[in-house]
């Protein structure tokens, strides 16, 4: 049975102990996640903040994660970004297994994961167009011609046209996370990670980037898995999932 | 399975038109992975040029900072260029009377250490070396020192004896040609006018009044003349005379121990084979040396029994510390400060290495910018020092090579003791 079939040894065992639900697994979905177990600390200290989540992600779908400070979403993001090592269960993302996956796997994964951070997190000592340049820079083939005139070209779809050779502090929180986007999407990611992207921005500004980055990952047909506290921005979802505690307590369409 | 050739949904070549909603079913266990991209800039270029860039384009963002990077290096780099110049200088000086001598082969005795306390060997030795087809003359040498007494206020001082016939080609100094006649006469010498300032004005008053009388080893000579070698490590002044005119001097001195031979080969002749061919023939009581071997072995002497080898080279490695230090400074509040920068690339792809080449082409940024000046600051302070010092200070091509390697390897170590702050650039933290 190809779609009920678990995806690792290790995880089969675990589903059978931890996991009775029929784990169905589509290859296809960008994000699968099974039985996701994380934990901080070592010993006495061992403080759990995931416990055996399962999340998938379709194709082209946005989904917001919300929930309380220290329910885990944090966690979950930096997981399903091979920004950490996993511990237990199983997490396939654009069709690479992350438990037991190696430096190299991980880093060749993020390159094709588009992040947007709370804080924009741009170099300072770039201009704008360099800043979007560096994301495609990894990606062999290109000539710097290419890459800094596809970066005008992202540039302009996040209507930054006019800044493309200013450096970060002369742009405003709004642009710069503008900027953050275009870098974000730059590499045409198969997927967009965003942790609370609008946090350090008005209402109108923060509405304008998330409605910016909906627009231009619909359109590359990139899924976006964002976490959020704002409720401002809740109807850019196409999915809203909340936790708390480390689990996911409702998944609301 | 045709499906399986399509491209995925999320793969990174799909511009992403029309999403083929249709979810492709395929078994789990035989899902082709998806390729792995091809790794960033597998080329040379980018490897070394990206990294490099990014680096020169972080150091430049900050003029004070990167400033005072090149100034430490630059600081490094004189101090280590003094250092070395003066070694150079020194050792050069030690050997002034070996160097100053132009002969094409020279014979000494084992025991030799050092030209200023030579140890006697058979004048017959010198004679013998002709027998070599390719040697045409052979000149006995005798060296000793003496007591000088300065012409102007009386005082004493060592002087450095060179006893050998001038008329003979084999052995030449500067200035000797103009002197060889005069000093064939009984009781002349020719005085070394690069001797220290201590000798008294001689070579002044020679060229203001003539040949005049000086006092050696207790015997009125006169002065006849003036020669170029300057002052050594052993002998701070020089006077060149006659074998009969040396002998008179030293008494006890007999004509058939002499204490160094000079040779002449044949135009045309290759000096090391005949050098080869003498060490084969000669009995073992005697070295054979090139011009080169000679100051060399006398040069080991002062590197080996003083501890001024020692000193310069314990004077460039502290140079070369402080020049680490600065720049290590430099490198890891420059990592410190961007920790986020370096996080969030490493978030969005940018490998260990990709940083750490980063890191060292800021290094190698700083090793560059800063030797530049300072090569520049030490060639203008070796004119400044060595008119002050009469030392024979020079920027050589040699050492200008030896001290950027110095300088690279300093920045290269202090870029790897910084690279160890990158690990604490975690991507994990960023969100």
């Amino acid at each position: 049975m190809a779609e009920t079939a678990p995806v690792g040894t290790s995880t089969a065992a675990f589903a059978a102990v931890r996991a009775p639900v029929s784990v169905s697994l589509d290859a296809t979905a960008p994000v699968a996640l099974r039985g996701i177990t994380f934990s901080y600390g070592e010993g006495e200290l061992r403080r759990p903040v995931l416990r055996d989540v399962q999340l998938d992600v379709a194709p082209g779908e946005i989904v917001l994660l919300t929930g309380p400070s220290g329910s885990g979403k944090t966690t979950l993001l930096t997981l399903i970004g091979a920004l950490r090592a996993m511990q237990e269960g199983s997490a396939r993302v654009l069709g690479q297994e992350l438990a037991g996956a190696g430096e190299g796997a991980r880093v060749a994964l993020r390159r094709r994961i588009g992040f947007i951070f709370q804080n924009h997190n741009l170099l300072g000592f770039l201009t704008s167009r360099q800043n979007v340049a560096m994301a495609l820079e990894m990606q062999g083939g290109l000539s710097e011609a290419e890459r800094l005139a596809r970066a005008g070209e992202l540039l302009a779809s996040v209507g930054l046209s006019d800044h493309t050779e200013k450096l970060p502090a002369k742009l405003s929180g709004g642009q710069r996370q503008r900027v953050a986007v275009a870098r974000a999407l730059a590499a045409d990611p198969g997927l967009v990670l965003a942790d609370e992207p609008t946090a350090a921005l008005d209402k109108q500004s923060g509405s304008e980037v998330v409605h910016l980055l909906r627009d231009l990952a619909k359109k590359r047909g990139a899924p976006i898995l964002m976490v959020t506290h704002d409720p401002r921005i809740l109807d850019i979802a196409d999915r809203v999932v909340t936790m708390e505690d480390g689990r996911i307590v409702s998944a609301a369409a | 399975m045709n499906e399986t050739t399509r491209l995925l949904p999320w793969a990174p070549e799909r511009t992403g038109e029309a999403a083929p909603m249709t979810p492709v079913r395929m078994d789990a266990r035989a899902a082709p992975s998806v390729p792995p991209p091809k790794p960033a800039g597998t080329s040379l270029p980018s490897m070394l040029y990206l990294p490099v860039r990014l680096a020169w384009r972080q150091l430049r963002a900050e003029r004070a900072r990167l400033f005072s990077a090149m100034a430490g290096v630059m600081f490094a780099c004189v101090l280590v260029f003094m250092q070395l110049g003066f070694r150079a200088a020194l050792f050069e000086s030690a050997t002034a009377l070996l160097g100053g001598m132009r002969a094409d082969i020279f014979l000494m005795h084992p025991l030799t250490t050092a030209s200023f306390r030579p140890e006697g060997f058979p004048r017959s030795r010198a004679y013998q070396a002709l027998a070599d087809a390719d040697v045409v003359e052979a000149v006995p040498i005798y060296l000793a020192q003496t007591t000088w007494r300065n012409p102007a206020d009386g005082s004493r001082r060592t002087i450095q004896l060179v006893g050998f016939d001038s008329n003979a080609g084999a052995l030449r100094f500067d200035g000797i040609e103009a002197v060889s006649e005069a000093v064939k006469r009984p009781d002349t010498i020719a005085f070394d006018r690069r001797s220290r300032p201590e000798f008294g004005p001689a070579a002044a008053m020679f060229e203001a009044h003539g040949p005049f009388d000086v006092q050696l080893g207790g015997r009125m000579m006169e002065l006849a003349g003036l020669v170029s070698i300057g002052a050594s490590f052993g002998a701070d002044g020089n006077a060149v005379l006659s074998e009969t005119n040396f002998r008179r001097i030293m008494r006890g001195r007999s004509a058939s121990v002499i204490d160094l031979a000079a040779l002449k080969v044949r135009d045309g002749a290759d000096i090391a084979t005949v050098v080869a061919r003498l060490r084969a023939t000669l009995p073992p009581d005697v070295m054979v040396f090139s011009r080169p071997e000679l100051v060399a072995h006398e040069r080991a002497y002062w590197e080996n029994a003083t501890p001024i080898g020692f000193i310069f080279a314990f004077g460039s490695l502290m140079g070369l510390i402080v020049g680490m230090v600065i720049v290590y400074q430099i490198l890891f509040s420059d990592i410190a400060n961007h920790i986020r920068e370096y996080a969030t690339l490493k978030a969005i792809g940018y490998s260990n290495g990709f940083l750490s080449r980063v890191v060292m082409g800021a290094a190698l940024i700083l090793a560059i910018i800063g030797f530049i000046p300072g090569i520049i600051v030490s060639t203008w302070l070796y004119g400044v020092v060595g008119g002050a010092t009469f030392l024979p200070l020079r920027m050589e091509m040699e050492r200008g090579l030896t001290v950027f390697g110095l300088i690279f390897g300093m920045c290269v170590i202090a870029g790897l003791l910084a690279m160890r702050k990158l690990r604490d650039a975690d991507p994990a933290d960023m969100f």
